[in-house]
């Protein structure tokens, strides 16, 4: 039963702020057929009703559910549960899953979860970060991206951001949260989970660095839509700002890993995202790379550039620090690998 | 685990990623995996001069940040580099403080 399952078990993490609508997001993912092969950690089960989908309680905090999914309750911390996921799946006591969603708590900063995979001795050799889902509503979703720095947060370290109850907004109340919405994060493609072609299971897809470079390209580079310039009004969104450090000149890996670690050991909390597509020195094929807080992953070699712009583009959504410092800095780090990079 | 230093080895840097499909990395040939070291330790110590501190390869395994004064740490991977060198430098590292970039900007040339 445990040969099928992946070498690191991505794990999803569905957060927004109080009251967004992540359980009946939840409830509709567990429902549906997308969830199989899928474990899913809740605060409560009272909250979601399994009952009508319930196949077999296998014990006080774990169940299985008609669609295969695995539904369990996070007892008192998230990184037990998830080891003693882990240790029954390997046992063969559960059905084999291919990755974890994690329903987090409205208030919670969705940083803390992801670094608990790293960091924990167990935890980070089979699991590892996948998505940020962020449900923002459509009707209360500007007041609180305004009056709470939490919910901001959660917005600009989406990978996807999941609309809820846009059924109950009017078209000018959703156009007046997209745009700010679009300002915070203008690289996760933004969802309407009450409309009828709504897909779970793209949600949960996070193939997306292996998909051509122009599929990536066009997801991360959104933010070239010169709306996305514009300032801001919301009191938050002041401070927490994107915006796409382009490089002429080809990128010194070295220097670059040099210049990030320092970056994100000294700013990592104010550095919610850095996503880009990089030009580096001696290769002819573009690096990806993607980065939450102090969490980068892995970086990804693409197969080819999407078009004639070999230019190093990164994307940084950046909580209060300065774009033309961090430009500058880049640039500064870049020139001490020049000699490498004329390297034949 | 290393018995000499007790250190853990199976901690990943997205930096020292290991050769695997569609990942890049420079970890692909030894020469390369070298070349790479010898290459970060030239930068580390371009940025370490302002603040008083060198960047060695220890046995291509590990690295040492050294004071001026002696004062080491043996770090394994450029994730442990920046906390030992603020430990050891006893203030903040900062790439985005302006006297930082004037210092690495006047050694471009």
């Amino acid at each position: 039963m445990t040969d099928a399952a992946p070498a690191f078990t991505p794990v999803n993490l569905i957060t927004g702020f109080l009251g967004s609508g992540k359980t009946t997001l939840l409830r509709r993912l567990l429902a549906g057929p997308a969830m199989a092969r899928t474990a899913v950690l809740i605060n409560e089960f009272g909250e979601i009703g399994l009952d009508h989908d319930l196949v077999e309680r296998i014990d006080d905090t774990m169940v299985l559910l008609r669609s295969g999914c695995i539904c369990c309750t996070i007892r008192d911390d998230l990184a037990q549960s998830m080891r003693a996921l882990h240790a029954r799946r390997e046992r063969g006591e559960i059905p084999a899953f291919d990755r974890l969603v994690v329903e987090s708590t409205g208030l919670a900063d969705p940083f803390p979860i992801l670094s608990t995979l790293k960091a924990d001795p167990v935890l980070r050799h089979h699991f590892r970060p996948g998505l940020v889902i962020t449900t923002v509503d459509a009707v209360n979703g500007l007041a609180q991206l305004g009056a709470h720095i939490e919910s901001t947060r959660q917005a600009a370290v989406a990978d996807r951001l999941v609309l809820t109850k846009t059924d109950l907004a009017d078209a000018q109340t959703v156009a007046r949260l997209t745009g700010p919405l679009r300002r915070l994060n203008p690289d996760a493609p933004l969802l309407r989970a009450a409309e009828a072609g709504f897909d779970a299971s793209a949600l949960l897809d996070d193939s997306a660095p292996t998909l051509s470079a122009r599929a990536l390209l066009h997801d991360t580079f959104r933010s070239d839509d010169p709306d996305a310039s514009a300032p801001a009004r919301a009191s938050h969104a002041d401070r927490i700002r994107s915006f796409v450090l382009t490089l002429d000149a080809p990128l010194d890996w070295t220097a670059f890993g040099i210049w990030l670690t320092m970056l994100l050991n000294r700013h990592g909390g104010r550095v919610l995202r850095v996503k880009g597509i990089l030009n580096v020195a001696g290769e002819d094929a573009p690096v990806a790379i993607h980065g939450v807080q102090h969490l980068v992953h892995t970086p990804v070699h693409m197969a080819g550039w999407p078009g004639a712009d070999r230019r190093s583009r990164i994307v940084f959504i950046l909580d209060g620090l300065d774009p033309a410092l961090v430009q500058r800095s880049l640039a500064a780090f870049n020139g001490l690998g020049a000699p490498q990079a004329a390297r034949p | 685990m290393c018995s000499l230093c007790g250190v853990l080895g199976g901690n990943e840097h997205w930096a020292d990623a290991v050769a695997r499909p569609g990942v890049y990395t420079r970890n692909t040939e030894r020469v390369d995996r070298r070349r790479e070291r010898a290459s970060r330790v030239r930068i580390a110590n371009l940025v370490l001069h302002p603040f008083g501190m060198t960047l060695s390869d220890w046995q291509g395994a590990a690295f040492l940040v050294s004071t001026r004064t002696g004062k080491t740490e043996i770090i394994e991977d450029l994730g442990h580099l920046w906390p030992a060198a603020e430990r050891l430098a006893g203030r903040l590292c900062d790439p985005l403080a302006l006297p930082v970039i004037e210092a690495l900007e006047r050694q471009h040339d």
